[in-house]
């Protein structure tokens, strides 16, 4: 069969829709958003009707993930390393009721930032619920560990975590299918309390998630994604973990490596091979993409000598993997190569010409301008990009739906004025509870609420709230008259400029809304149908 | 045979088209193949790259090794130098001579190309004149993808035919316009390789 040419986002799509998939809930974030994207236009996914539409965020998206597996069929969460603290309640509760049909929790994480507000390891998340998790090397395992996680999530009852980070997740290669699985029938759960957490039985559900452990171990201890590899030289053993293992072997001609490997794609640890491998090899290094995670195991608190990695800074502590960050570990002599001439200057990520965010600031900025700097608490989006000159427009970016939670906190401290500045979708993923808060404590604050018809960042998507926005305002308890539409174009400066002002004078809760597709929206939205 | 290629520009310039009609060439040719894209922040208005990895071998690492790309092929001077590191000894360099200035301290563009002949295996063209002489004023990029075809060792009519799976849905109009995009790059290469 012909090969596919796939992302690793899209293989793990693919393997999971191979699998028996019968529906992929998530939220759309970099590097994560094209697993569900590819189900979105994938044409057995549509032929099968599989679910496919996005959520409001991961926190619904998970929860409705785990409704799909009560109801017996095989389902995927994604999401991306940040968007699993939003669904972290969920998930976490899911270690204890577990899945009926499989769940997968799909969750790209970001080492180095490329685009996001920080760096955490989703393995952790895994360890700290006792979860399985999957970490694929390349785009192959990618597709396939989706048929491994649904066997072990629906033997063990648990849903399984695949990990991936940006480099995998956004790099093609030839994939090879497998046989297709059909999907599940509708079952309901054989014991009824399995999703009741009730203390009493959320205690019995615990002591069931310590005791199998052992079990997930030997599972690890037997999968084909964690390979002992032989080597002569004993002086060193290398751990490798997902990624890591490319970057260690693209050092060595044609994969052969004279040291011990143990390549991990499996967690929990498996026991025996680690235990092989120390006892076998006088230096440890371990090489994995992301925090410290099997290093800070091996060292324990009173730390190990033989293990090297981040920790002893062998391999940067922070950042992501490369291929000559592993040779520089290897003590193997670096390639000859030249520096960035001096007269390259950085480019950073600039709002687009025309772009109707730029014309909502330049009204904010007009109207604020007697008030001094530091009044503009925004959120996560294109918008975010307002900060940089030559707008300067807005002062802080944390979590999606953090814009009008901090205006709201700011205001009751007395800060005057305190304005909101937020994007459509996120104001859909997280800005409508705090807008319920502003409202019953009266907080005087505007949220401006950017309407752009599209969720921007993450690479046009439909926005959740489109056509929705004034009705969720006036829902929550926003007075009608201080929801106020402005079309953000620079002939209505002036007008937009008087509306935000009165918004301001007003004392309690206004919404501004400036209303105007992104400039991209027609020929995206084109190239997709 | 082994080929490992940075594609490099600015958001929006169309640098994954050329990594989609590469990479078709070199599937068709039975070769393996890796190719790590740049998807969200950086596409608005940044800097942008991709690594392009062909090779009969099995690939590991979805990145290049500084010191180690055979070429770098860029539709934007400045960008072609970010990525110096990557170029190996005896690696091209082909780049377009046309600056996107979206910053406002762009460089001074005769330094700029003065950085650019100073590198031994160079080609500096100007993809956007050429694709505007020819009529075909929005495939610089794949004018770019014509003057790196001589350095690709993947047969010329196998990039046709990566053009016609990556525009044939667009219409008769848009392919020709690319065919004769690549052709009139592949050209200049050839009278001014050094
Ligand atoms: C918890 C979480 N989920 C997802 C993301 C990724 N993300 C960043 S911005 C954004 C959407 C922004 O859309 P919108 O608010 O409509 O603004 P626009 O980009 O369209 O201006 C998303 C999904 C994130 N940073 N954090
Ligand atoms: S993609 Fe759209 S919303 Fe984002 S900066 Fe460009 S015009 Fe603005």
């Amino acid at each position: 069969m012909k090969k596919l040419m796939l992302l690793g986002d899209e293989a793990i799509a693919q393997g999971a829709l191979d699998a028996g998939l019968s529906g992929a809930y998530g939220y759309p974030g970099t590097p994560s958003t094209e697993i569900v994207e590819y189900i979105q236009r994938n044409r057995e996914a549509i032929e099968r009707n599989v679910h496919r539409t996005w959520s409001a965020n991961e926190k619904t998206a998970m929860e409705e993930a785990l409704g799909m597996s009560y109801a017996g069929k095989r389902v995927i969460a994604t999401m991306k390393h940040v968007g699993l603290n939003v669904a972290a309640d969920p998930y976490m509760n899911s270690a204890l009721t577990g899945a009926n049909g499989g769940v997968i929790v799909a969750v790209a994480d970001d080492p180095s930032m490329h685009s996001s507000q920080n760096e955490q390891d989703s393995r952790y998340y895994a360890k700290f619920a006792l979860m399985p998790a999957l970490e694929p090397s390349n785009q192959q395992e990618a597709y396939e560990m989706p048929f491994m996680a649904y066997e072990i999530s629906e033997k063990y009852h648990l849903p399984v975590m695949i990990r991936l980070t940006t480099r995998l997740a956004h790099s093609r290669a030839g994939i090879k299918r497998r046989e297709v699985l059909n999907e599940n029938d509708l079952q309901k759960p054989e014991n009824p309390n399995q999703f009741m957490l009730l203390p009493a039985y959320a205690r019995k559900k615990y002591k069931h998630l310590l005791a199998i452990q052992k079990e997930l171990v030997k599972e690890s201890e037997n999968s084909p994604f964690n390979k002992y590899m032989k080597g002569e030289d004993k002086s060193l053993g290398i751990i490798a973990c997902g990624l890591g293992f490319n970057y260690l072997m693209e050092n060595f001609e044609a994969g052969k490596c004279p040291y011990p490997i143990l390549k991990i794609g499996q967690y929990p640890l498996p026991g025996k091979q680690i235990e092989k491998i120390i006892n076998e090899c006088k230096n440890i290094l371990v090489v994995e993409e992301g925090m410290p995670l099997v290093e800070e195991m091996l060292n324990g608190f009173l730390g190990n000598k033989k293990v090297k990695g981040r920790l002893n800074g062998t391999i940067p502590r922070d950042g992501e993997l490369n291929p000559q960050i592993i040779r520089r570990a290897l003590n193997l002599p670096e390639l000859p190569s030249l520096a960035i001439p001096e007269i390259v200057t950085g480019r950073p990520p600039a709002l687009c010409v025309g772009c109707p965010h730029i014309d909502t600031y330049k009204a904010l900025n007009e109207v604020l301008k007697p008030y001094g700097k530091g009044h503009v608490f925004s959120d996560i989006g294109c918008y975010t990009l307002g900060f940089l000159p030559p707008y300067k427009a807005i002062d802080t970016c944390v979590d999606m739906g953090a814009s009008v939670s901090m205006a709201v906190g700011a205001a009751d401290a007395g800060l005057f004025p305190a304005v909101a500045a937020i994007g459509d979708s996120t104001f859909g993923h997280s800005g409508i509870t705090p807008l319920l808060d502003a409202v019953i404590s009266k907080s005087n604050i505007v949220v401006i609420i950017m309407d752009n018809d599209i969720i921007a960042m993450t690479g046009m998507q439909d926005s959740q709230v489109t056509g929705r926005i004034e009705d969720i305002c006036m829902g929550v308890g926003v007075e009608k008259e201080h929801i106020r539409i402005i079309n953000p174009l620079s002939r209505h400066h002036e007008e937009n400029v008087k509306v935000i002002k009165e918004e301001l004078n007003y004392n309690g809760v206004s919404v501004i809304i400036p209303r105007r597709p992104c400039i991209h929206v027609y020929a995206k939205r084109k190239k997709k149908s | 045979m082994k080929k490992d290629i940075i594609l490099a520009g600015v958001g929006g310039q169309g640098i994954l088209s050329i990594a989609a009609i590469i990479g078709y060439a070199a599937m068709e040719n039975g070769l393996n193949l890796k190719q790590a894209e740049v998807h969200g922040m950086s596409q608005r208005g940044g800097d942008v790259q991709s690594h392009l990895r062909i090779s009969d071998k099995e690939i590991y690492s979805d990145l290049i090794p500084q010191g180690g790309a055979d070429l770098i092929i860029s539709v934007e001077p400045m960008e072609a130098l970010r990525y110096m590191p990557y170029l190996s000894q005896n690696g091209w360099f082909i780049t377009n001579t046309t600056p996107f200035v979206n910053i406002p301290n762009y460089p001074d563009t005769e330094e700029l190309m003065n950085e650019v002949k100073a590198i031994p295996n160079h080609v500096a063209i100007n993809a956007d004149q050429i694709a505007k002489d020819i009529g075909a004023n929005r495939s610089m990029n794949i004018v770019m993808l014509g003057a790196a075809s001589l350095f690709l060792d993947i047969p010329y009519e196998k990039l046709e035919e990566g053009i016609k799976f990556v525009f044939g849905r667009k219409g008769e109009e848009v392919l020709d316009a690319n065919l004769k995009a690549m052709k009139a790059g592949k050209d200049f290469a050839e009278e001014n390789k050094i």
